[in-house]
């Protein structure tokens, strides 16, 4: 897994590898590169961030009282102003990743005491981030991975919902078997649900043609009545609540840190499922067709590539990992599914691989922001009193910023190196 | 004569080129002034300024003014000139300037009436389309100049020569003086060109001046008055036809002597390698396009497949490499029946091939050129281990392949869209040169490639002809075909009309054949072969 994990994290090519001979530099990879990969999804997350602020301010009623009497005292409504955003960021902050100075206290007290109640305090709001993320990678790596066969599947949503369900079911009915066993088959369920339900749409696209977009919509709620019939009737637990009866201990993901902590090992998971991804991606033939058919299908058919098998492909392994990101939730954290279980992981993935450029690497960061805004919100809103809302309207904006980067180039007046370098080749090319 | 228009000095600057640097030409009322280059000279840059598609960074246009204008914006120069601005096509119409795109600017389910009103409709109480008038109006100017053509004819229905006098008759109906002709022969036959280049005459005649973009030096030779030639954005001479040749224009065109002679050796034809019988294939509308068509092509020989552009020659090629599927018929490769088969059984049988389009389906333009040089083996050792792709093994083959086919790259990292057409052309022989093949099958193999990368190309399949490999040639440049092929097939409206040997052939014969005239009625205007041996030369 260590090997594994290496490669995700963008290296420099060993010097053995470049020959003198190779001309030029490996370009993907190095580091030079990193900074301008990362500046534009930045800048769209900073100002998300701004505009947010701005949402804040103007809906607060201190501040536009404060406005009121802008000019008799200028002063009081810059500072009112102020002190709205810090306050709601700073909760937001906090709530994400808590607070330095606590850890380092809480770990001075641990190590002086042996008690370790306030390690578990201070370290909450970190961990509660990464839980929330976990899904989220699993989720950008499914919609990243259609995106690069050309495929939009818009029914993470669904596969989600029945890869969970799959691995509850597993989780729930074998009993007694051991957790060497058991867990890794109720993975393995979630994600042959996922795979099961993406293949249909995959299937349609490859024979058909039928656009796989209004096909994985379909999916998704034909998923959502599924799953409610089932959970209140093959599915439901003993009493009257619509849900799925807990799983067994021993398909639990394992939780590595004392209750109230819920981070479990769902999270290692991902990240090898996404060096795996990067993997397959990039470093085997499959990837290579997939990722062919993705950038120029015609040129895909004229070097003997068959295009119908990778769609199927591509769709069932995006299934497969979406199925993962409800896996994850069912066997990690709720370990029951109930109605309205995934709850937008889905349509979320597609936010996350859109802001982390389809590359498992981009979607593991952008997976990580959006588990922190999704956990400081709500220490957002008990402790500053801002709706959740204003975590969609920062996400809606940044992924707005991501979609359009016309938009970020305009205000920050970057200039974009690599177009101008495409249209010298095609100036060159036919245009005389 | 009197000047009718006058550039001096134009400047254009694209992103990282200077496509026209300082350019100057005139050009003299019933004049044809000949602008010569190769692809990426300048020419057309040159014209879609003068055009008005774009404004020029710097440089000044002057032109005659016309009488019915209003009153000139400057008083005239001593030649009798003012300077214009123009911002856009319509201002170039309004000052009588027109131009005939490559691609023709026709509706096709519009008849010609229809067309030539477009945008300058004539109408009956503001409200109704006069197409009385409109079609007198066309019938006196064909008459006048010699454009034979029916106003009442839907465009779909007209041949391409007589859809490009449509065009003409379009710009004659805007009255304009000056007519700009964007490379007007590349989609004619001999015969359709003959014609052209009355019409041409008729209209310097009766006062109108042109100039005439191509590459082509016999037509150059043949028509102009004047010749420009424009190499890397700049005026590199101007000369006219009796001042110079062939070989001096083209050593003007490249920057260097070039051997338009292509020296081969005799073929020493063996087994055969294609054999294709009453091939009958389909295309996306159903309609047969290939209708009963028979050859063999034997190892080291070159087939050429000529005819205009359209006649079957893209779905016979989609056929042949497993593209398109096959209606009826046979088509063998090394005995084997590959009709029905996949593209990869085909490419696994020994089959190069050199599409069409490259951009389109030859190349995934995004992916760095090490991966295009591996896309139809990347799958097969030493490039694949199981499933795990052996990168240094591709880099390693990719550079060396780069060095070999002389491929101008900065790296065989970077993207393939950042190179040149011809490089990117060279990024697909290299690959399918590479692979242990027996047959080749080039489609346009160097259609709008510079002279050296076409030089370049042909030499490499002569020598795959040496070699033993069996080559199919498909390319609407006659002489192309005639050029690098030991035999010629001829093919019009899916049909082989003849096949003929390449020596001495008669580009007589050939030409009436790719109107449609049957071979038996064909001999008796032209021979298929002319006594005495025909040099057979390149075409840029």
């Amino acid at each position: 897994m260590d090997k594994e994990r290496t490669q995700t994290t963008p290296t420099v090519v060993p010097a053995a590898k470049s020959k003198p001979s190779a001309k030029g530099l490996r370009p993907s990879g190095t580091l030079s590169q990193v900074p301008r990969t990362l500046l534009m999804p930045a800048l769209a997350v900073l100002t998300g961030l701004v505009i947010g602020a701005i949402v804040i301010a103007v809906t607060d009623a201190a501040v536009v009282a404060a406005y009121r009497n802008f000019l008799r005292a200028p002063g009081a409504a810059l500072t009112a102003t102020w002190r709205a955003v810090a306050t709601a960021y700073g909760a937001l902050l906090h709530g994400s990743l808590g607070s330095p100075k606590e850890m380092v206290q809480a770990i001075q007290s641990y190590l002086s005491t042996g008690d370790n109640t306030s390690m578990v305090r201070a370290f909450y709001p970190l961990t509660e981030s990464l839980v929330a993320a976990t899904p989220y990678i699993f989720g950008g790596l499914a919609v990243a991975l259609g995106f690069h066969c050309n495929l939009f599947n818009i029914g993470a949503e669904g596969q989600i919902g029945i890869g969970a369900l799959a691995a509850a079911w597993i989780g729930y009915t074998l009993i007694g078997v051991p957790r060497i066993i058991h867990l890794p088959l109720a993975i393995l369920a979630g994600a042959l649900g996922g795979a099961f339900w993406a293949s249909i749409p995959g299937y349609l696209k490859a024979k058909t043609g039928a656009h796989e977009v209004v096909n994985t919509i379909m999916m998704n709620w034909i998923s959502f009545r599924l799953s409610d019939w089932l959970l209140n009737g093959p599915m439901k637990a003993q009493g009257y609540r619509p849900v799925t009866p807990n799983i067994e201990p021993s398909a639990a993901l394992p939780r590595l840190f004392p209750a109230p902590i819920r981070f479990h090992a769902g999270f290692f998971l991902a990240l090898a499922v996404a060096a795996l991804v990067y993997w397959f991606l990039f470093k085997t033939t499959l990837g290579f067709e997939i990722r062919t058919v993705g950038a120029n299908p015609r040129a895909a058919r004229y070097a003997g590539i068959s295009i119908t098998r990778n769609f199927i492909l591509a769709m069932v392994l995006s299934g497969a990992l979406a199925g993962l990101a409800g896996t994850s939730q069912v066997l990690g954290v709720d370990h029951w599914v109930g109605q309205g279980f995934s709850a937008g992981y889905g349509f979320d993935s597609i936010a996350i691989a859109l802001l982390g450029k389809s590359h498992p690497g981009g979607v593991v960061l952008a997976a990580l922001l959006f588990g922190a805004l999704r956990s400081g919100a709500t220490r957002m809103q008990s402790l500053a009193g801002i709706p959740i809302d204003i975590i969609s309207i920062i996400q809606a904006l940044v992924i707005v910023f991501v979609a359009a980067p016309e938009i970020i180039r305009g205000l920050y007046r970057i200039r974009e190196k690599r177009s101008q370098e495409l249209a010298l080749a095609s100036a060159g090319g036919d245009g005389e | 004569m009197p000047l009718v228009l006058k550039l001096l000095g134009i400047s254009k600057a694209f992103p990282g080129v200077l496509a026209n640097d300082h350019i100057d030409l005139t050009l003299e009322k019933s004049e044809i002034h000949a602008l010569l280059g190769e692809n990426g000279a300048g020419k057309t840059t040159l014209m879609n300024i003068l055009y008005g598609m774009y404004p020029p960074d710097e440089g000044r246009i002057f032109l005659r003014p016309r009488q019915s204008a209003a009153v000139p914006a400057s008083t005239p120069s001593q030649d009798g000139l003012v300077e214009v601005q123009i911002r856009s096509p319509n201002d170039a119409i309004a000052q009588g300037i027109g131009m005939v795109h490559q691609h023709f600017m026709l509706v096709p389910p519009l008849t010609v009436t229809e067309n030539v009103m477009l945008g300058v409709e004539s109408t009956r109480s503001g409200l109704f389309l006069d197409r009385q008038t409109a079609g007198s109006r066309i019938r006196e100017i064909a008459e006048r100049y010699g454009l034979e053509v029916d106003p009442d004819a839907y465009i779909k229905d007209l041949p391409v020569g007589v859809q490009q006098r449509v065009e003409i008759i379009k710009l004659l109906y805007r009255e304009a003086d000056v007519l700009i002709l964007d490379e007007p022969t590349a989609v004619l036959t001999p015969q359709e060109v003959d014609r052209l280049f009355s019409t041409i005459s008729n209209l310097v005649n009766q006062g109108k001046s042109i100039i005439f973009i191509t590459h082509k030096l016999k037509e150059v030779l043949q028509i102009a008055n004047r010749i420009t030639v424009l190499r890397n954005g700049r005026v590199v001479g101007t000369t006219t036809p009796t001042k110079t040749s062939e070989a001096e224009l083209a050593a003007m065109m490249v920057g260097r002597q070039v051997d338009l002679v292509v020296h081969k050796a005799e073929a020493s034809p063996g087994e055969v390698v294609l054999a294709v019988r009453d091939l009958q294939v389909l295309d996306d509308r159903q309609n047969m396009v290939v209708n009963g068509v028979s050859f063999e092509v034997r190892e080291g020989e070159v087939l050429g497949i000529a005819g205009v552009q359209g006649n079957g020659q893209t779905e016979l090629v989609q056929a042949l490499t497993g593209l398109r599927p096959t209606l009826a018929g046979d088509i063998h490769v090394l005995g084997m029946r590959v009709a029905g088969a996949t593209p990869r059984q085909i490419l696994e049988q020994g089959v190069a091939h050199v599409p069409e389009d490259r951009q389109q389906d030859g190349l995934v333009l995004v992916f760095p050129v090490h991966d295009n040089l591996v896309l139809c083996s990347y799958y097969l050792p030493p490039f694949a281990k199981g499933v795990a792709v052996q990168e240094d093994s591709v880099i390693a083959t990719a550079s060396q392949l780069v060095e070999e086919f002389d491929v101008r790259t900065p790296s065989v990292f970077v993207p393939t869209s950042t190179l040149s057409g011809g490089n990117q052309q060279k990024v697909i022989v290299a690959r399918e040169f590479s692979r242990p093949v027996k047959l080749i099958i080039a489609s346009q193999p160097t259609r709008g490639l510079d002279v050296g990368s076409i030089e370049y190309i042909h030499q490499r399949i002569l020598q795959k002809r040496a070699e033993g490999t069996a080559v199919l040639l498909v390319s609407p440049e006659l002489d192309e075909v005639i050029a690098i092929s030991d035999r010629i097939a001829v093919m019009y409206k899916g049909k082989i009309m003849d096949v003929v040997p390449a020596k001495g052939v008669n580009r007589r014969y050939l030409g009436l054949l790719m109107a449609g005239v049957e071979p038996s009625e064909a001999v008796k205007v032209a021979p298929p072969t002319l006594e005495g041996e025909e040099v057979a030369e390149r075409v840029f």
